[in-house]
């Protein structure tokens, strides 16, 4: 370890951090107050700055934000990785206490009230959840593998999601899902990724086709038990490189299609499920036996992720019905297409969506958007602020915000990498898969193209815990990163 | 720590769902914002509500300055059903005072209409009166959606002129989809001027945008009022109608079924249109109009029927004017030609009979007693004068187009809507019937006494008059005198000379003036106004003959053309001379005692026969003390004067 150098700490300081970064969020959090004060503006309301307004608020949550990030540049990243772990377990504690102390509002007690000022704990949890996973990846010796270090990584990440899930903020719990980047980064198998992708494309596909009858059962199914014949096909050929095999199962696939497309013909109903299962029952036996001659373990694996697609598909229908809450369930059908309700769950998304199609191109011009003003879309400041800035700056305004944060996002990841301790990589990768999860899911649901789960856009959405929660966050990563000199390569 | 260069790569595989993500983004902002330009007037449709300001409908006066019809205020209460929140119907019901069962009735009757739209304006309840909507008033905040738009309702200060006047109904699809102007509720002329000078009446529509947020609630004015625009009032319109002149007129016309026209002859001014029977204009307003609607479409004696413009009937002798003139430009006869009349028209086993008079006659003692024979007789000739016309189809030919510049046969144009031409047949009609070649003048031989084919209309005669008073020409009819802001249309100054050589005038104005002196018409002899006339004794081959009157005054300088035609009422002395007379000493010489009294008399001789109605309107000169009655709509002028 080197000394860091006291004399001429600040100019070093000043000339390593990030600039780029704190450019980018000084934009962002500036914009996003402007876009605060046109979203609650009220025609013959006060000026942007009135402290009774809330972008007024905004604006001073922004620059006491400001001061939270410049001290927390000054506080050396040593504190972090020495109290890492009791941080975390303070937030932890401190989740747990605002399960039982916080008032219900409007359905979740997430909020710890001290007289005017009330802060969201989950918020600040995630800070402390990437400084854990950091310290615990940095820890001398540490890798990702055997079942006791994975139960430990991936144990740091559901702690916080149960207890916020207790606080019933299912959004904010789900944010913590985006850390299986970090996993994947730090060595997890990509295979859990695929796995995870392709739940969502069985789940999606099962759901949005499910009314639809084909073969006598839903299309859904159908079009999920072709998708997991190509699935086996394409493991064969690409993953287990078993050009005999993969041949041999597509060939037998095309003969059973082609008896079963010559009874229908021939005017014999054949039902889907009496026709999929058994062929791919078959093939599946067929490759039991074939893995003897081959890659036993790569041949096993896609036989079991084939297996295992099957029974997702089929629990999918009975979960959805049966885990998911009807407000969740509702929300998902009408992101889906499956429900177009308009006046009642679907209201929101359809307002958003007509906020930011009427927009055009160049937008209507700061305060003259009307849905937003008008409160025809409901949280206009918070959870959908992105329609302000589409309604009012238009398409140019909209891929302007997408782009700031795609610039942050990829920037972080190269501060991430640039990086030469573990400590600071992981931190690093936890501040862009979360930044991910948010700018993904906040604007895709704006955007009608994401389910309507209420998370901020960060730096955007009112709110001081938000804006502190993202400063935070941010600001140890510029600090920990202007230190990379002293912590470098060995 | 070591860094393994392997797991480095997935930087690319973190970064590059990002770059996915934001990509797929994108393209889907390009789909909402570039590409789908629904979304903008979804938007508008949201936060804009066009609020309809609707102007002043133009004012009626008569040719006098006299305010005939004008406007008060009424009531609609209108909806926009997306904006409608549930609300305590019962307070509702009893606020309009309806019952639930008409609540319904309406809310389902609303729907069910063509236009019915949940973002749009639609009318839930028309015709508030200022009570309902007072009540209402107050209350209207507990019933989000709804709003109250003030209409106008036609008021008449003289209930008389109803075919002339017309009336306003709420429109229907097709004048929607004819016309942009229109939308669902609005109203428009249904009959009469109010139909015909709809364009002018109506005005222009004003509008005020106003911002409304997701709660309905109104936030203010669009671009501070910038884009607002104010309604333009209707123009008004000055009647050509004398209406203390209508009044009289349809006062004579009670219990009787007919027509009156009086046209100033110079300008082709109507100064009075009488139908009747007739109805009190102010029926067809307001809640009652459906009702009354039927009413009078369902009355036998059709008084939504107007018979000065639409009634096209035999002229009889009223005719023969225009024979004398055909004969004298076509050289079939000089004034001084005779014709024999032994009790008619005796020829070739046929006879048209006449009256006792002298034998053989001339032209102006021929119009003077009305002589069949003489005008059969001029008939025959010019149709059968092979040397000049070659045949008898040409022949005719010529005579009907003579009878076509004299404004028969053709609709006038008056500005009013329904107008009938009449009908003037020509050589192929009669070739259909009788075979070509084979029909000679004695064929059609009653066509010389305005029976047999010929029909005209009330309006035709009386222009004929006006015609002759002019000596030779007739302007276009009209009723409307002159447009507030617009002037007078260039229609209604058309001149129109007949093919007749204006020296010939003079002969039948003598022959006409001899019918009035010591003819058929002495009735009409009014010392001092040199009243000229001609009678007619339609004949009907379902009933009684119609008594007919043609006639101006004074001689010289003709102020008044008139025609009057009482069906069913006999000889055209018995009704057509005198009320055509009382007519002329009207307008002439303005009211008097004298003259109301006669008036009073002629109506109360009735030729209609059918079981007295319970209750009648008054109508004629009393009408400014008209109270309304809506049982019984039509007004058969029966009496009931004072």
């Amino acid at each position: 370890m080197m000394e860091i150098r006291n004399d001429d700490e600040n100019t070093n300081l000043l000339r390593s951090v990030d600039w780029f970064t704190i450019i980018l969020y000084l934009i962002m959090v500036v914009a996003g107050a402007v876009s605060i004060y046109a979203a609650t503006y009220d025609y013959d309301k006060a000026s942007m700055f009135d402290l009774s307004e809330f972008s007024g608020k905004q604006f001073l949550w922004a620059g006491l934000s400001f001061l939270i990030g410049f001290s927390l540049l000054l506080i050396d990243r040593r504190i972090y990785e020495a109290y890492a772990y009791p941080l975390y377990g303070f937030m932890i504690l401190l989740l747990i206490v605002t399960i039982f102390v916080a008032p219900d509002i409007k359905g979740s007690r997430s909020w710890l009230v001290f007289g005017p000022v009330s802060l969201q704990p989950a918020e600040f949890a995630k800070t402390a959840t990437a400084l854990a996973l950091a310290k615990l990846f940095s820890t001398y010796g540490f890798q990702l593998n055997g079942w006791r270090n994975y139960a430990i990584a991936i144990g740091i990440i559901l702690l916080p999601i149960l207890c916020i899930i207790l606080e019933k903020e299912t959004g904010s719990a789900l944010v913590y899902t985006s850390l299986i980047f970090v996993l994947y980064r730090e060595g997890m198998s990509g295979f859990v990724l695929f796995a995870a992708l392709m739940a969502v494309v069985y789940f999606v596909v099962v759901l949005k086709f499910a009314a639809i009858t084909f073969m006598g059962i839903p299309l859904g199914m159908v079009i999920a038990f072709i998708l997991v014949m190509g699935l086996i096909v394409g493991m064969l050929l690409v993953y287990c490189r078993s050009w005999i095999l993969g041949r041999n199962v597509l060939l037998g696939y095309a003969l059973a299609g082609a008896i079963a497309g010559g009874l229908t013909l021939a005017g014999v109903h054949v039902n889907g499920y009496a026709f999929f299962l058994p062929v791919i029952i078959l093939s599946l036996i067929y490759l039991l036996w074939g893995m003897l001659h081959d890659d036993l373990k790569k041949v096993l694996i896609t036989i079991c992720f084939a297996a295992a697609s099957l029974v997702f598909m089929f629990t999918v229908s009975f979960a959805f019905n049966k885990v998911l809450e009807p407000h969740q369930q509702t929300r998902i059908k009408v992101t889906l297409g499956i429900e177009q309700d308009l006046r009642g769950a679907g209201y929101n998304v359809n307002q958003s969506k007509i906020a930011i199609g009427s927009g055009g191109i160049m937008g209507k011009g700061f305060l003259q958007g009307t849905q937003t003003k008008l409160k025809y879309v409901p949280e206009q400041h918070t959870d959908f602020i992105y329609c302000t800035i589409g309604e009012e700056k238009g398409f140019v305004g909209s891929v302007a915000v997408l782009l700031l944060f795609l610039a942050m996002i990829l920037r972080i990841i190269t501060l991430a990498e640039r990086n030469h301790s573990t400590f600071a990589r992981v931190y690093a990768y936890c501040v862009a898969s979360i930044l991910i999860f948010h700018v993904a899911v906040n604007i895709g649901m704006v955007i009608g193209l994401c389910p309507v789960i209420g998370i901020p856009l960060p730096f955007f959405s009112y709110g001081g815990s938000s804006l502190w929660g993202f400063t935070f966050l941010l600001f140890i990563l510029l600090r920990i990163d202007a230190d990379r000199q002293a912590y470098g390569s060995w | 720590m070591r860094k393994d260069y392997n797991l480095e790569k997935r930087k690319y595989v973190i970064g590059g769902f990002i770059v996915a993500i934001v990509i797929v983004y994108i393209i889907r902002l390009v789909q909402l914002q570039v590409l789908d330009n629904t979304y903008k007037a979804h938007a508008d449709n949201n936060a804009f509500m066009e609020k309809v300001i609707y102007p002043s409908r133009g004012l009626i006066y008569d040719r006098n300055g006299n305010l005939v019809v004008y406007n008060t205020p009424e009531y609609d209460l209108v909806m926009i059903p997306k904006d409608v929140t549930p609300f305590d119907t019962i307070d509702f019901c009893n606020t309009l005072q309806i019952s639930r069962a008409e609540f319904d009735h309406r809310w389902e009757e609303m729907k069910k209409g063509r236009n019915y739209s949940a973002f749009t304006q639609q009318v839930f309840m028309n015709h508030l009166t200022p009570e309902d909507y007072g009540r209402l008033q107050e209350k209207i905040f507990r019933f989000p959606g709804f709003y109250v738009v003030q209409r106008i309702l036609r008021q008449y200060n003289y209930h008389v002129a109803a075919n002339v006047l017309g009336d306003i109904r709420e429109v229907n699809a097709r004048d929607i989809e004819n016309d942009d102007y229109y939308r669902p509720g609005d109203y428009t002329g249904d009959l009469g001027i109010e139909k015909s000078y709809e364009t002018w009446l109506r005005g222009i529509k004003g509008k005020e945008i106003l911002i409304r947020d997701a709660t309905g609630k109104i936030k203010g004015r669009y671009n501070e009022g910038a884009d607002d625009v104010s309604p333009v009032s209707g123009n008004n319109l000055k009647l050509s109608i004398d209406i203390e002149l209508q009044a009289y007129g349809e006062m004579l016309m009670q219990g009787k079924v007919g027509a009156i026209v009086c046209i100033e002859p110079k300008t082709g001014e109507i100064l009075a249109l009488v139908s009747s029977p007739t109805y009190d204009p102010s029926l067809l307003m307001g809640k009652e109009r459906g009702k009354n609607y039927s009413d009078l479409v369902n009355n036998r004696l059709k008084p939504l029927y107007d018979r000065s413009i639409m009634a096209a009937y035999p002229p009889g002798s009223t005719f023969k004017p225009t024979q004398g003139l055909i004969f004298l430009e076509e050289g079939i006869i000089t004034t001084s030609t005779v014709f024999p009349c032994h009790r008619g028209y005796i020829n070739a086993g046929l006879r048209v009979g006449c009256h006792g008079h002298g034998s053989p006659i001339p032209l102006k003692p021929a119009l003077q007693t009305s002589c069949n024979a003489y005008f059969c007789w001029g008939f025959k000739y010019m149709m059968d004068k092979r040397s000049k016309y070659g045949s008898t189809g040409k022949a005719f030919e010529i005579w009907k187009n003579h009878m076509v510049s004299m404004g028969y046969g053709y609709k006038l144009g008056i500005d009013m809507p329904g107008e009938s031409r009449g009908f003037i047949p020509n050589t192929a009609f009669y070739d259909k019937i009788y075979g070509k070649g084979k029909w000679v003048g004695q064929t059609i031989i009653s066509d010389a006494i305005g029976q047999g084919e010929i029909l005209a209309t009330p309006l035709q005669i009386a222009n004929l008059s006006a015609t002759i008073a002019n000596r030779g020409y007739y302007i276009t009819p009209h009723v409307v005198k002159n447009i507030e802001g617009v002037g007078v249309l260039k229609k209604n100054l058309e001149r129109h000379d007949t093919d007749i050589d204006k020296r010939y005038y003079n002969d039948i104005v003598e022959g006409m003036r001899m019918a009035v002196l010591g003819g058929t018409c002495t009735r009409a002899n009014i010392p001092g106004l040199d009243v000229c006339g001609k009678t007619g004794t339609a004949q009907n081959p379902h009933g009684r003959d119609h008594s007919v009157f043609m006639g101006f005054a004074p001689m010289n300088d003709p102020k008044i053309a008139v025609c009057v035609y009482v069906e069913n009422a006999g000889f055209g002395a018995a009704f057509g001379v005198p009320i055509g007379a009382l007519m002329i000493q009207r307008y002439l010489r303005g009211n008097s005692p004298g003259l109301q009294a006669q008036g009073r008399a002629m109506a109360s001789r009735h030729t209609i026969s059918y079981p007295k109605p319970k209750k009648t309107t008054s109508s004629g000169n009393q009408a400014a003390n008209h109270k309304k009655s809506t049982d019984k709509p039509v007004t058969n002028n029966d009496g009931n004067q004072e």
